[in-house]
């Protein structure tokens, strides 16, 4: 009678195998390993690279393991530390010649030691959080107001510009906070610059306001547009500061928004704080100059710098003019596109008074070269030459011999070159890299020993019921590693504290059906259908405890940050396997020991013991 | 092995009123302590930076606490921290200062006044704002839970088991956090996670308990006990397993308690105080309680009866 039908048997078996399969890659263990990443956006990690990498290993007679090249980079597998540091400063010395200039990241890293069949089922290791690997956390937060006033005032020289081009008197724009004003001495006047400002800037609301004498227009960010550049503002700085973290040899940096306004940066293993800092609150900047023309293997000539352009991964010099046209701040946007000819392009959008000197200078310079410049850690890069083939304005397009992945790339590189708000760092912590290997001895000792506690103690007290719990328990943990693997969600001492607590509460649900089929056993009921209704009886309990449990864990999800997130999501996530391993699995395995008898004196479940009955009365 | 035999129905109900005055008294302890002393609430709430260094001799205290006084760092913070060799120190925020600046201008104030340079192995800063929000966080996610928790007893069970309950286990979390105020220990975010884990632990506990008084109620056998009777049976009747549930969560606790070492050491001692004020209260607070709300039979059986109650 307390038979499964085979199918329950057969899903239960598989859930099982499934949790197995994806918690194995937590007991390989980490190999040591070298990525290979690129730092700037301008360089790509390819086949070429591999073989140059490769090719130099084992010119040196360094063995590798394996390698693996995917979108984030290269990273190849060493046999120990020594030969992975050996390795490292090889390959940084093959990558980048130059010490300064740096077109590659060598970061060294742990690589899962799983076998490669486990990876392409997905099955990674658990991923571990900052307190139990070390390394840096900073929660960075963007100045919103700043990112409004910064557009409002490009949008306020705009407006000057094209209120004299079009001959509307006016006694002055000015930014007070957030609202623009814009002053006339006339109200005929107002008028004519309202249409033009209604059809040049939709995004602005208009107001008329007098004052004194003045005619007053008053214009403000319409709610819609200050959301879209708020959010603007942090999408960019997230690309600026990924492009900068890049350049600290960090093997998995993360990036992260974090509410509406908030950027998490989490550096794992890095020690450096204060150079980490440094290279997350700099400033890159873009400057326009025009190229300097030279003899053919002449000398620079004066007043000129010399940059360097990779084409074709080749680097080339060029020369420009000390004098700047244009910098960063003028540029609002940059999008590849393609041009007339439908070769790649990247097209260009200024502000109005960047468009106004640019029509000078190109009208000036016709045929001549014009060069876009980088700067990033002090040292410029040309990321385009161009020449100029007319006049032009607040909207050009650089072409060249682009591909369309070279575009994309430019694009983002000429829109990140600057943060787009001004951020604070509010959150910060280190933590050492021993410290982290504490944590986990420490998280994973006091799991190892509550769990050999309650083993114990369960079955000692309930016997074979004992060790049916005992199993179920070890099931729930072997699923909620898995699930955590799976859904590769982070792991904290608070984590695996709250695996610990989770294990000590998931016990309950097979306490309270043991105690239910010893109760049902007390009353007389024999033991195939004690089994049976006390399995049935206690099920209801446990679903309303665990509700409760789970109410707890989900407010503390919602509302959580940080450690206390870390310790909801394990906490839920092990209410819902402990469900799953209390009710079904120990089923199973009970209906494995004791469905099948047909004559059935007694249970294995300790003693119990009947009122009234004298002392002393045991059974089996 | 069978720990309880009890041959009758333990007669709780009778003591009822004194556990009340027990309960209350504790109560009106751990409000007066948070009063008086308040609860000393760790860096993520305060604001301020936190560094963890390891010392590799035992290190004196007093010459770094006077270091940092000298050095205008006013109201820090310098313990031991799980060992004699690890020491924490805790400074506030200071305005114009940013957290590079602190951590290491603290750090040579610590190698000078102790002689050697200690490794670092943590620090933490933690700006102003976070910290209001964090317990502006923490407020939100306890009455969350509340809300949750009553509104899913009400409807499961009935109203009365819903305040009950509620009641029973904010007068444990109070019991909590005024163990934290009297003795000082330091309420950290893990230790908001691990009351409010408690809560929601404890209240399973109260549900254990009403599941068996409905069951109780609507089980014909037992149509001639009084609600008092059925309570004290309902409790009787699983007391073994709540004994042996909160031990065995204990067990783990314990556990992390001795071998979790000091970051999760308040975490675990946070939940100790929960789990032994958990059995008492669920069982002995809210049952009585229940019973002042004057829960009855006819609450739990069909409405049929309830009509034949009207015309008597």
């Amino acid at each position: 009678m307390n038979r499964y039908p085979l199918w329950k048997n057969l899903s239960i078996l598989v859930v099982l195998i499934l949790g197995l399969l994806y918690t194995l890659p937590n007991f390989f263990g980490e190999v040591p390993a070298v990525q290979v990443s690129s730092s700037r956006s301008t360089v790509k990690v390819d086949s070429e690279v591999e073989t140059r990498v490769l090719g130099t290993l084992n010119t040196a007679k360094i063995p590798f393991t394996g390698t693996v090249r995917d979108e984030s980079g290269l990273r190849i597998r060493f046999a120990d530390d020594k030969t992975q540091l050996q390795a490292k400063d090889l390959i940084e010395k093959t990558l980048n010649p130059v010490p300064d200039d740096t077109s590659y990241v060598v970061a060294l890293n742990l690589l899962s030691a799983s076998p490669s069949w486990l990876s392409a089922l997905g099955a990674h290791p658990m991923y571990l959080g900052l307190d139990l690997r070390g390394g840096v956390h900073f929660l960075l937060q963007v100045d919103m107001k700043g990112a409004l006033t910064k557009q409002l005032d490009a949008t306020s020289s705009d407006l000057r510009t094209s209120l004299r081009e079009k001959k509307i008197y006016n006694s002055g724009v000015t930014r007070n906070d957030l609202t623009l004003n814009i002053r006339f001495s006339d109200a005929s006047m107002r008028d004519n610059a309202r249409n033009l400002v209604r059809d040049s800037h939709p995004e602005l609301t208009l107001a008329d306001r007098s004052e004194g004498s003045d005619f007053l227009l008053v214009a403000t960010l319409s709610p819609v547009e200050q959301t879209r550049i708020q959010e603007d503002a942090v999408k960019q700085n997230i690309i600026t500061l990924h492009n900068r973290v890049n350049e600290l040899g960090v093997a998995e940096p993360v990036i992260q928004q974090q509410g509406s306004d908030r950027i998490v940066v989490q550096l794992p293993g890095v020690q450096d704080v204060g150079k980490a800092k440094d290279l997350i609150g700099r400033t890159a900047t873009l400057e326009v100059r025009l190229g300097q023309e030279t003899e053919l293997g002449g000398a620079a000539p004066a007043n000129s710098d010399v940059f360097s352009e990779i084409r074709n991964g080749v680097s080339v010099p060029v020369y420009v003019k000390k004098q700047v046209i244009l910098t960063g701040d003028r540029f609002v946007g940059a999008t590849a596109s393609f041009d007339n000819n439908h070769n790649p392009a990247v097209s260009i959008k200024l502000d109005s008074a960047g468009g106004r000197i640019m029509r000078q200078v190109t009208r000036e310079n016709l045929k001549k070269l014009m060069a876009i410049i980088l700067f990033e850690k002090n040292k410029g890069e040309a990321i385009s030459v161009a020449t100029i083939q007319g006049e032009f304005g607040n909207q050009f397009e650089i072409t060249g011999q682009f591909s369309t992945e070279e575009t994309n790339r430019l694009a983002i590189l000429i829109r990140s070159g600057a943060l787009a708000a001004p951020m604070d760092i509010i959150e910060e912590r280190t933590i050492g890299p021993s410290l982290g290997a504490d944590n986990i001895k420490k998280g994973f000792d006091s799991t190892l020993w509550g769990f050999i506690a309650i083993a114990l103690f369960m079955c000692v007290y309930y016997r074979i019921f004992g060790v049916t719990s005992t199993l179920a328990l070890a099931a729930n943990l072997l699923l909620l590693v898995a699930v955590l693997s799976l859904l590769q969600a982070t792991l904290t001492l608070p984590g695996i504290a709250a695996i610990a607590l989770t294990l000590g509460m998931a016990i309950d649900s097979n306490v309270l059906i043991n105690e239910r089929i010893r109760e049902e056993l007390r009353n007389g009921v024999t033991p195939q259908a004690a089994i049976d209704t006390g399995y049935a009886r206690a099920f209801g309990t446990i679903l309303d405890s665990n509700v409760t449990t789970l109410i707890a864990g989900g407010a503390l999800l919602a509302f959580g940050s940080g450690p206390v997130r870390g310790f909801a999501i394990v906490h839920v996530l092990g209410i819902l396997t402990s469900m799953f391993s209390a009710i079904l699995v120990s089923r199973m395995i009970t209906n494995f020991v004791y469905g099948r008898r047909r004559k059935l004196d007694t249970l294995a479940i300790g003693q119990v013991w009947k009122p009234g009955v004298s002392a002393a009365v045991p059974k089996p | 092995m069978e720990f309880f035999r009890i041959h009758k129905d333990i007669p709780f109900m009778k003591r009822a009123l004194l556990f009340n005055v027990i309960s209350l008294i504790t109560f009106m302890l751990a409000v007066f302590f948070l009063f008086t002393r308040g609860l000393h609430l760790s860096v993520e709430f305060t604001g301020g930076t936190v560094m963890e260094v390891a010392y590799k001799e035992a290190p004196q205290l007093e010459p770094i606490r006077q270091a940092l006084d000298k050095a205008g760092y006013t109201d820090s913070l310098v313990q031991n921290f799980g060992t004699s060799l690890d020491v924490m120190i805790r400074v506030p925020n200071r305005a114009n200062e940013s957290s590079t600046q602190v951590s290491t201008s603290v750090m040579s104030l610590i190698s000078t006044a102790s002689g050697t340079k200690p490794e670092l192995r943590r620090t933490e800063f933690v700006g102003p704002q976070v910290g209001k929000e964090l317990a502006e966080d923490g407020a939100m996610a306890l009455l969350v839970v509340i809300c949750g928790i009553m509104l899913y007893l009400a409807i499961r069970f009935e109203w009365r088991f819903a305040v009950a309950a509620i009641i029973a286990n904010l007068h444990d979390v109070v019991i909590i956090l005024g163990f934290f105020a009297c003795f000082q220990w330091e309420f950290s975010l893990p230790v908001l996670a691990a009351v409010l884990a408690v809560l929601g632990y404890s209240v399973n506990e109260s549900v254990v308990v009403f599941d068996r008084v409905r069951e109780s109620f609507r089980n014909s056998r037992m149509r001639s006990f009084t609600v008092p009777q059925i309570l004290d049976h309902a409790i009787t009747s699983t007391i073994s397993r709540t004994i042996i549930t909160h031990g065995c969560t204990q067990m783990m606790v314990l556990s992390m308690l001795f071998f979790g070492g000091a970051t999760l050491h308040f975490f675990a001692l946070a939940l100790t105080i929960g789990i032994c004020f958990g059995i008492y209260s669920s069982v002995l607070v809210a049952s009585p309680l229940v019973m002042w709300l004057g829960v009855s039979r006819e609450q739990f059986v069909r409405p049929v009866v309830k009509k034949e109650e009207a015309v008597v």
